[in-house]
């Protein structure tokens, strides 16, 4: 396939751009090293976020909140998602932003590089009330033992069960158990439809292979020991946990067909596959019914735990965090605006903006998940009223119910290797390629290695 | 020293500000990213020499293997396709004479304006196991169509299909070159009483053997470069990079990953070097057996 007819010089200049990809980024990364440090702001006080847009009044109300609070500050916002290829083009190019808004699950590999800096001074200097935040959100921000990230949002995990599917099983959806799994395993079967090689509705969905550390966890495993350093992904339980969760996909109709019909599906739409009956039960992050209070108030569902095998809920929390990237020209700008971006009272006020919206358009407001726990007790006992619609209320208050049981896998030097080779497996697995135990065996080298080399 | 005619001094003159640009931008970054190629170098530390280990562990990784194998694949299995089909619609185009044949030229012309990354979102729907055209297109057949999209053995196949969507470029080439076969040579070898397939066979393809010469080696380079479209299918966002496991790791696709997720930037550049280095090699194997084949009409008047 051509771009455009071009001339055979071409041929030779062919892996140009990779070659200039590599290069541009490597520039400024050999001249620039560590120099930097002393270095003051250019004229005035200014402050570059990266990764953060502004979608919404929750981000608005917290934004302004900050402009009103530091008028001097030139705050510039270059909205967009966090972008991996730019945001370490920048810091090796000794130009970035000030303040960076990304996924928790990341800040270990970047951590254990120096991308970004640890954040003890801004914590202590500005007495930032880290207490206030939820355990498993505070484990995830640290690396190492040092602050490198002040968490955002708290998104955690539940069972959301299309009421219809399960009434159709002839099973009461609120006595839904995922403790036992041989049930487990007989429910998604019975609530499962195919026509014809067409898969109709999907029974049970247990969110492979992003979900792998829930299952693992809730077979009573860990896939990474608690300092980082040591890959348990060759647990016997861990293969046993991947290894039923696959029957499940298996017995359904299989990943290829179950993969493709899950692609089609519009979570955040007014067609999502809840009110299209295309799924049984699923597990996901709250957010999904965060949004379909909003666009399918009156979808019959019921959200539940979801439970380990000893009947205790679980739950795999993850969220956005805010961090300061290594070189940043602004540091204590930056830290003042993490300060206010996660504080309490500014959550409070954001969530009361967004609740007046939402009155104003004469729809309900479910409540805002912030990884704040004492601004949460504020907005679900103060801001966050009854709908009325008794499947969101009730959802509100089991979300609310498996916060604490929030946990993460700890970061590590090689966090975003480590998470390629368990997803890797998982893959390897649901495609038929290899047996559990063989194909968690293979990543436990891969991440152990990986882990090794980046922590030596 | 030889002095230079005013004329060339004024040709280099105008040729400096692209003489600059390949320097700063082309020569430049590459011989920094081959500099690089032999250090150990995460984008943000200095880069350590490392020696020829980047190059030692490229032989011992399982997924290079992996990404060359499904680049060959796809290699073999376009360029092929895409030149008998692009020669193919050439064909008929130079069939088509009067008002119609501008439409036709643009009309098969336009899926070149479309971006890349449109392309692989588009096809992520059409191919869809599920609720892709393809497949409803093929149930009125009565097939029951394969799961391409996640499949690992339909993936490429599938990404083959959507690369014959894009046939623009191959086929205005192909097309100019028939519209310059001279007629009256097709007329003669008609009059002595060649078939439509011998007069093929033996005026238009040697006349245009240049120009397909010419379209191999470059869809035959811009193959084993694939990334665009792939990467938007298959890895364009956290989802998706979780859910289809290594059955459309393209070798770009792969040293893009190892330099920007993996922060191994001095194993990405050895990986740039060395399918730069493959590019080179297959080109000029091309071009040696390709003067054996193709058939300049410059050659004929000086000789």
């Amino acid at each position: 396939m051509l771009h455009s007819p071009v001339n055979p010089g071409r041929a030779a200049a062919a892996t140009l751009a990779t070659a200039l990809v590599t290069t541009l980024a490597a520039c400024g990364g050999v001249g620039s090293g560590g120099d930097r440090g002393g270095e003051t702001a250019g004229g005035g006080a200014s402050l570059t976020t990266m990764g953060f847009g502004l979608p919404d009044e929750i981000a608005k109300t917290r934004v302004d909140a900050f402009k009103k609070a530091n008028p001097g500050v030139a705050l510039q916002i270059n909205e967009g998602q966090f972008d991996e290829q730019a945001f370490l083009s920048a810091v090796a190019a000794g130009n970035p932003p000030d303040v960076v808004y990304l996924g928790r699950d990341r800040i270990g590999s970047y951590a254990a590089r120096g991308a970004i800096q640890p954040l003890d001074g801004c914590v202590s200097e500005q007495n930032i009330p880290t207490g206030d935040f939820y355990p498993a959100a505070q484990q995830q921000v640290k690396y190492d033992g040092k602050w490198y990230g002040i968490p955002e949002f708290y998104n955690s995990v539940v069972l959301v069960v299309n009421d219809k599917a399960a009434r159709d099983a002839g099973v009461d959806p609120a006595d839904i158990d995922t403790s036992d799994w041989d049930r487990l395993a007989e429910l998604a079967g019975k609530m499962t439809r195919t026509e014809g090689g067409k898969i109709e509705r999907f029974g049970f969905y247990p969110k492979l292979p992003e979900f792998l550390p829930l299952w693992a966890k809730a077979n009573g495993a860990d896939i990474l020991s608690a300092d980082g350093r040591t890959s348990r992904l060759n647990d016997p339980k861990v293969a046993e946990a991947l290894d039923y969760a696959n029957g499940l996909v298996e017995s359904q109709g299989g990943w290829k067909k179950l993969k493709a019909f899950t692609d089609t599906f519009d979570y955040f739409g007014e067609g999502n596959p809840f009110v299209k009956d295309q799924i049984g039960a699923m597990l996901t992050e709250q957010f999904v019914v965060t949004a379909m209070a909003g666009t399918t108030p009156d979808a019959a569902i019921t959200v539940l735990p979801f439970k380990d095998r000893r009947g205790n809920p679980v739950n795999n929390v993850g969220g956005n965090a805010w961090v300061v990237p290594k070189g940043a020209r602004n540091p204590d700008a930056a830290c003042t605006w993490i300060k206010t971006m996660t504080a309490a009272e500014t959550w409070i006020a954001a969530a009361r903006a967004r609740a007046a919206k939402r009155a104003q358009e004469g729809k309900a407001y479910t409540g805002t998940y912030t990884g704040n726990a004492k601004a949460d007790e504020v907005i679900f006992s103060e801001i966050v009223k009854p709908s009325g619609k008794k499947p969101f209320d009730d959802a509100v208050k089991v979300i609310r119910s498996v916060q604490e049981a929030g946990f993460v896998v700890p970061q590590s030097a090689a966090a975003a290797e480590f998470k390629k080779a368990w997803e890797d497996a998982a893959i390897r697995v649901l495609q038929g390629d290899q047996k559990a135990a063989d194909s968690l065996g293979r990543a436990q080298a891969e991440a152990q290695k990986a882990i090794d080399e980046a922590t030596s | 020293m030889r002095r230079l005619t005013p004329e060339t001094r004024w040709a280099y003159t105008f040729l400096l500000p692209w003489l600059i640009g390949l320097v700063v931008f082309q020569v430049g970054p590459m011989i920094a990213s081959l500099v690089l190629s032999f250090t150990d170098y995460d984008l943000i530390g200095p880069p350590e020499f490392a020696g020829t280990a980047n190059y030692a562990r490229m032989t011992e990784d399982p997924k290079v293997a992996r990404a060359i194998g499904n680049t060959v694949v796809y290699t073999l299995l376009h360029v092929p396709l895409a030149i008998a089909l692009a020669l193919a619609l050439a064909l008929v185009l130079n069939r088509i004479t009067g008002r119609a044949a501008g439409v036709f030229r643009t009309i098969f012309y336009l899926p070149s304006m479309t971006p890349y990354v449109a392309v692989g979102v588009l096809f992520l729907f059409l191919l869809n196991g599920q609720a892709g055209m393809i497949n409803q297109f093929l149930g009125l057949f009565g097939i029951e169509g394969p799961q391409w999209t996640t499949d690992p053995d339909w993936v490429l196949p599938g990404i083959v299909l959507m690369s014959l969507w894009n046939l623009g470029s191959t086929t205005i080439i192909l097309f100019a070159a028939l519209r310059n076969v001279p007629r009256e040579l097709s007329e003669a070898a008609m009059i002595d009483g060649a078939g439509t397939w011998q007069r093929f066979r033996a005026v238009t393809l040697p006349m245009i053997s240049s120009a397909l010469f010419f379209v191999v080696i470059i869809n035959t380079i811009t193959s084993l470069q694939m990334f665009d479209q792939v990467y938007t299918m298959f890895f364009g966002n956290q989802t998706a990079q979780q859910s289809y496991g290594d059955a459309a790791l393209f070798y770009v696709v792969y040293l893009f990953q190892q330099g920007f997720q993996f922060l191994h930037m001095g194993y990405a550049s050895a990986l740039a070097w060395v399918l730069f280095l493959v590019i080179a090699a297959i080109t000029l194997v091309q071009v040696k057996v390709g003067n054996r084949l193709v058939y300049y009409e410059a050659e004929e008047r000086a000789g």
